[in-house]
C-alpha cells in the first residue's frame, strides 16, 4: 500500500507517469464502500433502489435518504459520501431551475446529465479541490419514454438500461443482466429491485439496512416519487420471501 | 386602477414613468363554510382597449392555496413563475410539509412592500385563498404592500361594486355553502360586467375545499341587453 501513488496521488491536477489520476481512483474507492444502489429502466419508467446501511441502532429511521427529487419528473440516487452527494443534488436542482426559468419546461435529462457531469469533472482538474466521493444515477420519464444516466467521480457518464454502484455492484449487475428490462413494467421492476437489494446485502458485514425505493413512469403520471407504502411493503415482502426460498434451496443442495 | 395611475422611478439620476401596460381588472374572493373561492375574468386590457381575451389570472398554487391577481399581467406572470418554482423546490424536499396560505400571503406582502420601497412596485392586487388549520383563509396584498384578511375581498372596481353586494348577502346568510358562494360570485361578476368598462363576460372560478382545488373555466356571465335601447342621453 505504501508504494501506491508514490507521490503522484496528492493532487487531482497531476498525472502519474503511466497516465492515471490517483485522486480520482481513490474517490471511486470511496464509492465502493457505500451501500449498493441500483437503477432499472423498463418500458414505462425508471426504478431506483438503495441499500442504505444503518451503522447504529440509535439513529432515527428514515434519516439521510439517498434518493433525491431534482425536478418534477427527475430523480437522483447516490452512492458514496452523502455530504458530497448533497452538494451535487443542490447543483442539479439549480441547473433544473435555471433551465426552467429560461425555457419554461423541465430540463431534458440529457442536458441535466451533461451539466452535472461537467460539474463533477471540474473537480478532477485542480490541486485545490478533491473529486466528489460519490457516483450518482439520474432518472426521468420524458415524452420519448424513460431515461437513465450514471455519472462516476471522474465525471464520465453513460446512459443505461440497468446499472449498479456500491459495495455489491458486481453481484447486482449479474442479477440485473438476467432481466429483460426493455419489456418490463415499473410494477415488475420494483419487485426485482427490492429482491436484488436484499439478495446482495451482506448480513455478516453490515447488519442493518433500510431499503429505499423510488420511481418515475407512466404509472406515476411522470412524477418522480417514493414508491407508495402498499407497493413498497409488497415488494419488500416478496423480496424477503425470495431470500427464504434461496436459503431453503441452498440447504437442499448441501 | 389604471390610466392616470403612474409612478416616477429614479435610477442613475434618470427619471422615468412606470405604469402598468396589459392589465386585468377586479378579482373577487369569498370564504364559505369549509372553503374559499376566487374568481376573475380573463381579459387583458391594453389601457381601455380590450386586447387579450384569454389571460387566466386565477391559479392553483398547491393543494392548500389558490391565488388570483389583478393589475399588470406581466408582473403577475413573473411572480407566478417565482411562486411555482418555490412550490417545486418545496416538493423536492419531500418532507411532507407544504406551503400554507398564511405563509404565502405573508411572503407576498414582503415582496410587494420591498418593491414599493424601491419605488418600483409590482403593479398587482393579489388575493390569496386557502385552508389554514382547517379554517378558510382569505387575504389580499396590493402594490403598496398593504395587506389584510377578510371573509370577503374584492380588488379594483370590485371593491366599490362587488364588495357591498357580498357583505349584504353574507349578512343575510352567515353560513354560506359552496353553492351559495359560487352563485354570489357569479352575480357579482355579472354586475361588474355591466358596470366596469374593463371587464369581460368570460371568467375563471377557483374553489378550494377540504376535498382539494378545482379551477373551472372559462365560464360565461349571463347577459341580457333588452333594456339597452331605453337608455338615452349618451349619444
Amino acid at each position: 500500500m505504501s508504494s501506491i501513488g508514490t507521490g503522484y496521488d496528492l493532487s487531482a491536477s497531476q498525472f502519474s507517469p503511466d497516465g492515471r489520476v490517483f485522486q480520482v481512483e481513490y474517490a471511486q474507492k470511496a464509492v465502493e464502500n457505500s451501500g449498493t444502489v441500483i437503477g432499472l429502466r423498463g418500458k414505462d419508467g425508471v426504478v431506483f433502489a438503495v441499500e442504505k446501511l444503518v451503522t447504529s441502532k440509535l439513529y432515527e429511521p428514515g434519516a439521510n435518504r439517498r434518493i433525491f427529487n431534482i425536478d418534477k419528473n427527475t430523480g437522483m440516487a447516490v452512492a458514496g459520501l452523502i455530504s458530497d452527494a448533497r452538494q451535487i443534488v443542490e447543483t442539479a436542482r439549480t441547473e433544473a431551475m435555471n433551465y426552467r426559468a429560461q425555457y419554461g419546461s423541465n430540463i431534458p435529462l440529457q442536458f441535466l446529465n451533461e451539466r452535472v457531469s461537467m460539474y463533477m469533472h471540474a473537480y478532477t482538474l485542480y490541486s485545490a479541490v478533491r473529486p466528489f466521493g460519490c457516483s450518482i444515477i439520474l432518472g426521468a420519464y420524458e415524452a420519448d419514454g424513460p431515461v437513465m444516466y450514471m455519472i462516476d467521480p471522474s465525471g464520465v457518464s453513460y446512459g443505461y438500461f440497468g446499472c449498479a454502484v456500491g459495495k455489491a455492484k458486481q453481484a447486482a449487475k449479474t442479477e440485473i443482466e438476467k432481466l429483460k428490462l426493455a419489456d418490463m413494467s415499473c410494477k415488475e421492476l420494483v419487485k426485482e429491485a427490492a429482491r436484488i437489494i436484499y439478495l446482495v446485502h451482506d448480513e455478516l458485514k453490515d447488519k442493518q439496512f433500510e431499503l429505499e425505493l423510488s420511481w418515475v413512469g407512466a404509472d406515476t403520471k411522470g412524477v418522480f416519487q417514493r414508491v407508495p407504502p402498499e407497493v413498497f411493503q409488497e415488494a419488500e415482502k416478496s423480496a424477503k420471501a425470495a431470500m427464504e426460498d434461496e436459503s431453503d434451496s441452498d440447504t437442499e443442495d448441501m | 386602477m389604471q390610466g392616470s395611475a403612474k409612478c416616477i422611478v429614479s435610477l442613475d439620476n434618470f427619471n422615468y414613468f412606470r405604469a402598468p401596460i396589459t392589465t386585468g381588472t377586479s378579482v373577487l374572493g369569498i370564504t364559505f363554510d369549509g372553503g374559499v373561492a376566487i374568481a376573475a375574468d380573463i381579459l387583458g386590457s391594453y389601457g381601455s382597449l380590450a386586447r387579450f381575451r384569454d389571460c387566466p389570472r386565477v391559479m392553483k398554487v398547491n393543494d392548500n392555496i389558490i391565488l388570483g391577481a389583478g393589475g399588470d399581467y406581466a408582473d403577475f406572470q413573473y411572480l407566478k413563475d417565482v411562486i411555482e418554482q418555490k412550490i417545486l423546490e418545496e416538493e423536492c424536499l419531500d418532507d411532507g410539509f407544504s406551503l400554507k396560505p398564511r405563509a404565502l400571503h405573508c411572503w407576498l406582502t414582503r415582496v410587494m412592500y420591498n418593491r414599493r420601497s424601491k419605488l418600483d412596485p409590482f403593479w398587482n392586487n393579489f388575493i390569496v385563498g386557502g385552508m389554514q388549520d382547517d379554517e378558510p383563509f382569505l387575504g389580499t396584498v396590493d402594490k403598496l404592500g398593504t395587506a389584510y384578511l377578510d371573509r370577503h375581498i374584492a380588488t379594483g372596481y370590485g371593491a366599490y361594486i362587488a364588495l357591498p353586494l357580498m357583505r349584504e348577502e353574507a349578512e343575510k346568510k352567515p353560513n354560506m355553502t359552496e353553492k351559495d358562494a359560487h352563485k354570489l360570485l357569479v352575480k357579482c361578476l355579472q354586475v361588474l360586467y355591466y358596470r366596469d368598462a374593463r371587464s369581460f363576460p368570460k371568467f375563471q372560478l377557483a374553489t378550494l375545499t377540504r376535498d382539494g382545488v378545482r379551477v373551472e373555466g372559462p365560464l360565461n356571465v349571463e347577459q341580457n341587453w333588452e333594456v339597452a335601447h331605453l337608455v338615452r342621453g349618451y349619444l
